[in-house]
């Protein structure tokens, strides 16, 4: 509770002349070291962190049993037949899929756009991207049915049966796309992590510290030659990943947009999908940050500032998004195919009405307020939207897989589908799995890239002159003449 | 030069007590820039500088390095690109084509995403091991360890390290020269002595040990894959490879003759199958041929039957039905020795013969005349047999049994 009652101090000033400080209090490189550090060294478990380990252990274990029934038992269990073969797995992997995309956002393209308020949030963001490429993940994988010949989707050798995969397919795309995705995302995140595994190495009490941060920090020891060569690389890095994430969920997008389906068949999806991806990203990032710069004491790092400029970047994208919505609708009605036009007549006052409206009102009406600065920079109010957001994007996916195929060309093979409750279970399960892995992080890995902030304090930009003169005195304090002389054969 | 070859001699051997490098410590942003500038215009070369965070001001030690990384990323990115395309290629235009619709093996635009996403693979690759590698990580023994101060170098302190290499090194003169630059703390870092650096004791032991226990398994597999076993496979994931089921010669200890496939109850006609009508299907009245067809028979009827015939009776008995089709003129040309030549249809003996004798002639065969019971269903056989009646009455027709157009014109062409 004393932690809730910390005060709040208002950054939030839009002048561009003088930014506001992006870390806030008396605070120098120690006491950002000691903040940060703080939170991975303290001896026992703070009570609240293992109580929620102890609802997200849960719902993992639930997981991991509902992925042995499904498997076991096989798809049956599921609620998908024709017409709906694509139910809640695809549903889920691309909201999973689009929650990574705003953890790149915020470290690769906030990064080139020179958005220095991204370094108190980048490592959070980043793990979130990693840990939602593994939700993601799993859903195409268990989706197959016969999982454990998964690895047929890859160019596998020794391939006695000539058994290549399909490359001319989106599916196909899909399993490169998001594999290099994790990979890079994995890359990405490490490599900023390397400085700040070394400080916790350094500042390590008990021998297994000493080893564990030893190795993962590859006896990183702040050379400049070092940093040189990791700035250089970082910034490839971030060059790389921005058109990566863009073609991320494109590549998810052509999954439906490739195919010949009302609702699906349309040129829109790849820019459509990217502009959900990270306004639902942003959105959890909100989720996630708010709760935890209360409870870890953050709040001079994590400030006001970085939680508007958040809830902006949420208003832009969900403008975008209302705006793909409102196209589809003319698409469709201008392309004057009676059976397009059914389709989102059907999506907005057929069965599924509900879901339509609920994602129309969580997307696009509720995420309006964040014009008001007074609303867009209280915590409850930001809070509760980047929830229904979440909420929203949710449906949005579950609208656009299960009303386009419920009710499509044929009328004679219309359907409803309905979720089991292994659907549900698995759903929830999968919430398991990144509150695990997310809960896990916050506890043994520096949660704020340290040594960027420290970059991005006034102390670290000293206003005083530093320039030197060449003198012969300078040069006689360090040289021993002879000795250099002796050594190269050469005298001066 | 004796000399000098001297001088790095005693250098080497006076490493224990020499220290290997000097540790100059700072506190503040500006001395630790100050300090490295003075550094770096004074001509030293073998030193390092540690901070904290990336300090641009004193950065630019390693263009060259950097320089050399850069087109290292780009050579990872274009073999990512090659790979891909080759993999795109090899795979489903070369050792097995794949068709997909009828498009192309091989197209570029369908090939781009994973070409794309390949080429950021290993592009990112070469850039995370490239960081790595050109800066010589991960290096977990380093001289700059051993001072107690350098801890706080990944929190919030600056330091210099001048490496005994550096030709003018003297210990003594540029440790007070790094106090004069404002350094807080001046250490001498001493090399120990390589007794120090061995592994512990049992570890080789160790790693010695539990490579040969990884051997165990992979020498089993090869075991049981190089020699022949009675017992199936093992199957670790069934795949209904094997099902409860009996296939159709597989013995069954349910009945007493041990069968699996059932034969049916005697006397069993399956659906459509009865047959009944003896004059339709077999052409035979009372055990008789039949002399007369058992339907009706019209024009078109016997259009039908032309069809037929041409289809499947001219190639040997030829469209006029006088044996010369084309498989006949073959088979007499190249003089096959088991050839029976095909029967003329207008000869005394098959003109004689009755209808019912000719459809049974079509579903059975004769002499070297295949059955073609099975190819031509019943109603076209009797269609052939009016035709071939119509054919055979063609050919010794009268004057009087065409119409009187007709009898014109052929007056026509007799004259003519």
């Amino acid at each position: 509770m004393e932690a809730i009652r910390q005060r709040e101090i208002d950054n939030a000033v839009d002048d561009p002349i003088h930014p506001p400080l992006l870390v806030l209090g008396e605070n120098d490189f120690a006491t950002v070291t000691e903040k940060v550090c703080a939170v991975v060294e303290q001896k026992r478990h703070p009570t609240s962190w293992l109580i929620a380990l102890g609802i997200a252990g849960s719902l993992l274990f639930t997981l991991l049993i509902m992925i042995a029934y499904t498997v076991g038992v096989g798809l049956g269990v599921w609620g998908l037949n024709v017409p709906v073969a694509w139910g809640f797995a695809i549903v889920n992997f691309v909201f999973w899929v689009g929650i990574a995309h705003a953890g790149t956002l915020i470290s690769a393209i906030l990064f080139l756009f020179r958005q220095r308020w991204r370094t108190s949030i980048n490592r959070i963001a980043e793990a979130m991207t990693i840990f939602a490429i593994f939700c993601a993940g799993l859903f195409p994988a268990i989706h197959v049915g016969r999982i454990w010949v998964i690895y047929w989707v890859f160019p596998y050798y020794p391939n006695q049966m000539n058994m290549w995969p399909n490359f001319r397919s989106p599916l196909l795309w899909d399993v490169f796309a998001v594999g290099t995705y994790l990979l890079v995302s994995l890359m990405f995140w490490y490599l900023g992590m390397i400085p700040d595994l070394a400080t916790l190495r350094d500042r390590a009490t008990t021998k297994a510290r000493q080893i564990t941060y030893g190795i993962l920090s590859l006896g990183w020891r702040g050379s400049i030659r070092h940093w040189e060569l990791y700035e250089a690389g970082y910034l490839i890095l971030a060059a790389l990943a921005t058109p990566l994430v863009l073609s991320v969920h494109s590549v998810v997008s052509f999954d439906f947009a490739v195919s010949l389906l009302p609702g699906w068949h349309t040129t829109i999806f790849p820019p459509y999908f990217v502009a959900g991806a990270i306004f639902s990203g942003m959105a959890l990032v909100v989720t996630l940050v708010v709760p935890i710069r209360s409870i870890f004491k953050l709040k001079d790092l994590i400030t006001l500032h970085h939680l508007e400029n958040m809830n902006k970047l949420i208003l832009t994208t969900s403008l975008l998004v209302g705006y793909a919505y409102a196209i589809e609708f003319f698409t469709a009605w201008y392309s004057g195919n009676s059976t397009e036009l059914f389709v989102f007549w059907n999506r907005a006052l057929g069965p599924y009405a509900w879901a339509y409206w609920l994602m129309v009102f969580c997307n696009v009406i509720a995420p309006q307020v964040f014009w008001i600065k007074k609303l867009r920079t209280n915590i409850i109010c930001m809070w509760i939207i980047s929830i229904l957001v979440n909420i929203g994007m949710w449906f949005e996916r579950f609208v656009i897989v299960i009303t386009s195929l419920h009710r499509d060309f044929l009328p004679s093979s219309w359907g409803m589908y309905k979720p089991t409750w292994v659907d549900i279970l698995i759903l929830l399960g999968s919430f398991g799995l990144f509150f695990s892995l997310f809960l896990l992080f916050l506890r043994f890995l520096p949660m704020i890239a340290i040594s960027e902030v420290k970059g991005v304090m006034p102390q670290a930009h000293p206003t005083e002159n530093t320039e030197i003169e060449v003198s012969t005195k300078l040069k006689e304090a360090f040289y021993n003449h002879e000795l250099r002389s002796a050594n190269t054969g050469v005298s001066e | 030069m004796s000399n000098s070859k001297k001088v790095s001699l005693s250098i080497q051997e006076a490493q224990v007590e020499r220290p290997v490098c000097l540790l100059a410590e700072f506190e503040s942003v500006a001395g630790i820039i100050r300090a490295t500038k003075a550094i770096k215009q004074v001509g030293f070369r073998h030193f390092d500088v540690y901070t904290p965070f990336p300090i641009h001001e004193i950065s630019g030690l390693e263009r060259m390095r950097v320089t050399i990384f850069r087109w290292f990323i780009f050579l990872s990115g274009l073999s990512g690109a090659t790979v891909a395309l080759l993999l795109q290629w090899y795979t489903n235009a070369f050792n097995y084509p794949f068709l997909v619709s009828g498009k192309p093996y091989f197209s570029l635009p369908a090939n781009i995403p994973i070409t794309f996403e390949l080429t950021i693979l290993f592009s990112a690759l070469g850039t995370f091991l490239g960081i790595l590698f050109f800066g010589g990580l991960p290096r977990f023994a380093h001289p700059v360890y051993r001072s107690n101060v350098f801890k706080r170098v990944t929190n919030d302190r600056f330091f210099i390290s001048i490496d005994a290499t550096e030709p003018a090194f003297d210990p003594i003169k540029t440790k007070d020269a790094l106090l004069s630059l404002g350094a807080s703390t001046v250490d001498e870092i001493y090399g120990f002595p390589p007794s120090t650096y061995l592994l512990p004791k049992g570890l080789p032991y160790t790693l010695l040990i539990l490579v040969a226990i990884a051997i165990v398994p992979l020498a089993n597999i090869a075991l049981i894959r190089s020699k022949s076993s009675p017992v199936p496979r093992l199957s670790i994931i069934p795949d209904m490879d094997k099902q409860q089921k009996l296939k159709a010669q597989a013995e069954s200890t349910l009945f007493i003759d041990g069968r699996a496939m059932r034969l049916p109850v005697a006397g069993t006609i399956a659906r459509g199958e009865l047959r009944e009508d003896d004059h339709f299907y077999r052409g035979k009245i009372n055990g008789d041929w039949a002399t007369t067809f058992p339907l009706t028979i019209s024009e078109e009827f016997i259009k039908r039957g032309q069809n037929r015939f041409e289809i499947y009776c001219a190639t040997c008995h030829g469209l006029d039905g006088y044996g010369h089709g084309s498989t006949a003129k073959r088979a007499e040309e190249l003089e096959q020795a088991t050839w029976v030549p095909p029967s003329n249809l207008h000869d005394a003996t098959v003109r004689a013969r009755q209808v019912g004798h000719i459809f049974n002639t079509i579903t059975n065969g004769i002499r070297n005349m295949p059955a073609y019971g099975s190819q031509i269903p019943v109603l076209d056989r009797w269609a052939i047999v009016a035709y071939v009646r119509a054919l055979q009455r063609s050919q010794r027709a009268k004057l009087e049994d065409v119409s009187l157009e007709m009898r014109k014109e052929l007056e026509a062409r007799r004259k003519g």
